[in-house]
């Protein structure tokens, strides 16, 4: 399963300028889903020996991140009536230029940092890890800035989570499993939550935009 | 194994909130929950408890501050609550009793969790319960605040659990020390690899200090406190940032046994005067008394942090100030939340001549000007004292001196509007005739009222030893 990992990692790369870059809310959402599933298979790949732990653990991520979630989007999507348009705050072309900055200055940052401890099955996955894990986080904080509709921003955010969630993977098997289903199952909560938030503040506002959310400041 | 039952309690009431229908049983349920909490808290001071889950859940001296806080908080706010559901429309009840509970359920896992992530899961899990009571009111104002809340400390607890990762990153495999787990990196500290730990801690910061509601991390807290039913508010602002303290607090003890204490006290003292500053800017001029009261909440967090900085004597103010903060807070803000149901507003404004519609809140809102002000004979000048002289102790003069300045600004900004609001003359708003109170309603703040008198006048031996030794765990000492 190892030559995998490369391949996959430059994969969950792309994904995120797809996301930077397309003006469609559900190409946005499908990239998503797509980054969930590549996470998910690539927990299973970075254990060598294959065991029960990895691969209950690559078919909750596949669930949670590329299957439920994005459906529950898709789902306040359609409910809330959302306009089809990702709406940035800056230009598609501003987004990519930035989105590659991001990846140049997670590997200038990932080769400073100091070696990965190995891990207990085995070496752990260094090389492209590390810099896609931070390029990813880095990619979510940019969306979740740069866009001003609310359910961008949960994207943004999940894409920041997946970031974490990579970098946990230079871990494997030193977290234990109950923790990384708790992690899993606590992100899952609070999308939903968010996804409930997006559909009331649509209901109410007629406009998903967290632009309008400004009544609350000082007099 | 007491601490394992917390949880299952907790939970436990939780799931069966969510399940029964009528309000009545709901609301024994609170009753009853709290009440068995509360003891089994009482039960575990009395000695140490066995741990349970291989040593996952254990409760020692930090843990045990923060947990009995939570408890004493959670029976003040439910028997409010039985007043406050008569007031106030029923609306939402199941949610309501079910969330109130999942917040206590997660608040104890924090406390008594040794391992980081299960601290991360349970402070993750205080946002997703407390979200729903603040959009309490289903209006505009609220939803704006839970989405700022919501998005805001997402993002916080996310930096949060990257240190958790960054932490596990520094432990060598070999040194037989079990991953994550509170004791062993304390003990094996040095071991650790400095520059990942270094990551970590900046994240840590970062992502509780936002839970927390340090500046300039701050911005969701003036408008989730003064958006959220005043109940809701009294648990966050003393309970749930207590929890955000607690899993800072774990972090610095592990930096600082590792030796790396010149790193990471400058960061917080910075952080604590920052915060103060903000705070100060903000308190002055006010016009709603909730927001009042969390840019009050930014300036104790900030005294937090800083006293957790200073180190020595500082460190011991610094949990016992959690302590007192957090029951002064919960009492202000139910004491307010009468003040809010007689008028329907929060607005200083609008609450002025409050003296002789509702005597007794008017009375617990100058007795909470003093106490949250750090006037003697109020736990929190003690606490406020041991920071600032453990200030002049460890050569920060100039932070003593800064704090000193600070702190009476506020005590004018805050003095200016409660006296306005207790002694002013009557707005059309309150009505001229004195109310009855409803005991429920002034049970809870009175009782929290009581708690932070004795604190500052005299703290019982087995609580000293407990922060003692929980000052200890922080590099510092009792005075």
């Amino acid at each position: 399963m190892r030559p995998l990992i490369e391949p996959i990692l430059l994969a969950v790369a792309l994904t995120n300028f797809a996301v930077l870059g397309t003006s469609r809310m559900t190409a946005c959402v499908r990239m998503l889903a797509m980054q969930g599933a590549l996470l998910g298979v690539l927990s299973i790949a970075v254990e060598r020996p294959l065991s029960v732990h990895s691969i209950a653990l690559g078919a909750g991520t596949v669930a949670v991140k590329a299957l439920g979630l994005p459906w529950f989007l898709r789902w306040a999507m359609r409910e809330a009536a959302v306009r089809r348009e990702v709406e940035p705050v800056i230009g598609y072309m501003a987004s990519l230029l930035l989105g590659a900055l991001v990846v140049g200055v997670s590997f200038a940052v990932a080769s400073r940092l100091p070696g990965m401890v190995p891990g207990q099955g085995g070496s752990a996955p260094g090389g492209l890890l590390v810099p896609i894990a931070l390029a990813t986080l880095l990619s979510g904080l940019l969306v979740l800035i740069t866009r001003s509709k609310a359910i961008t921003q949960v994207v943004g955010y999940l894409m920041l989570e997946n970031g974490i969630y990579l970098f946990g993977l230079t871990l494997v098997g030193r977290i234990s499993f109950l923790v990384e289903i708790g992690v899993l199952l606590d992100v899952f909560v609070a999308v939903f939550i968010m996804g409930i938030v997006v559909f009331h503040i649509n209901r109410e506002f007629d406009s998903i935009s967290a632009e309008n959310l400004v009544e609350l400041r000082e007099a | 194994m007491l601490a394992l039952l917390l949880l299952l309690l907790s939970a436990g009431g939780a799931a069966l909130a969510f399940a029964l229908t009528k309000p009545g049983p709901r609301l024994l349920v609170l009753g009853v929950v709290s009440v068995a909490h509360l003891s089994i808290v009482g039960v575990l001071w009395r000695g140490p408890s066995a741990s349970a889950l291989n040593g996952w859940l254990a409760v020692d001296s930090l843990g045990l501050v923060i947990l009995t806080l939570v408890s004493v908080l959670f029976a003040a706010v439910v028997t409010y609550a039985v007043g406050f559901l008569r007031e106030e429309s029923p609306r939402g009840g199941r949610w309501f009793a079910g969330c109130l509970l999942g917040f206590l359920a997660a608040t104890t896992l924090v406390c008594v969790s040794q391992h980081l992530a299960l601290l991360w899961v349970g402070m993750e899990t205080t946002t997703l319960t407390i979200a729903p009571l603040v959009y309490h009111r289903h209006d505009r104002r609220s939803l704006e605040a839970v989405w700022k809340y919501l998005m805001l400390s997402s993002l916080g607890i996310a930096f949060a659990l990257l240190a958790v990762f960054l932490v596990a990153t520094a432990q060598p495999v070999s040194s037989g020390s079990r991953p994550l787990m509170f004791h062993d990196l304390l003990t094996n500290a040095r071991q650790l690899d400095r520059q990942w730990l270094r990551a970590a801690y900046v994240f840590a910061l970062t992502g509780f200090g936002t839970k927390m509601g340090l500046a300039p991390l701050h911005s969701w807290k003036p408008d989730t406190y003064g958006e959220a039913p005043s109940l809701v508010s009294a648990l966050m602002s003393g309970a749930l940032t207590s929890c955000a303290f607690l899993g800072l607090a774990r972090f610095t003890a592990i930096v600082f046994a590792a030796g790396l204490d010149d790193f990471a006290r400058p960061l917080l003292i910075a952080f604590g005067l920052v915060s103060l500053v903000v705070a100060t800017a903000f308190i002055i001029g006010q016009s709603d008394l909730k927001r009042l009261l969390a840019y009050s909440s930014v300036e104790h967090m900030g005294l937090l942090v800083l006293g957790l900085g200073i180190g020595g004597a500082g460190a011991f103010g610094s949990i016992l100030h959690v302590l007192n903060n957090g029951v002064a807070k919960g009492m202000l803000f139910l004491t307010t939340g009468n003040m809010v149901l007689a008028t329907g507003s929060s607005a200083a404004a609008d609450l002025r001549g409050l003296l002789r519609a509702r005597p007794v809140s008017a009375a617990l809102l100058l007795v909470g000007l003093f106490a949250v002000t750090g006037s003697p004979p109020f736990g929190l000048f003690v606490s406020e004292f041991a920071i600032v002289s453990g200030a002049v102790r460890e050569h920060h003069v100039w932070v003593a001196v800064a704090l000193l300045t600070l702190l009476s600004v506020i005590f004018v900004g805050i003095g200016g509007m409660l006296l306005g609001v207790v002694f002013g003359a009557r707005t059309a708003g309150v009505d001229e005739n004195p109310e009855r109170e409803s005991a429920w309603l002034v049970a809870g703040p009175l009782a929290l009222a009581a708690i932070v008198l004795v604190l500052g006048v005299y703290i019982p031996g087995p609580l000293r030893l407990t922060l003692a030794d929980a000052a200890r765990l922080l590099g510092g000492s009792a005075p």
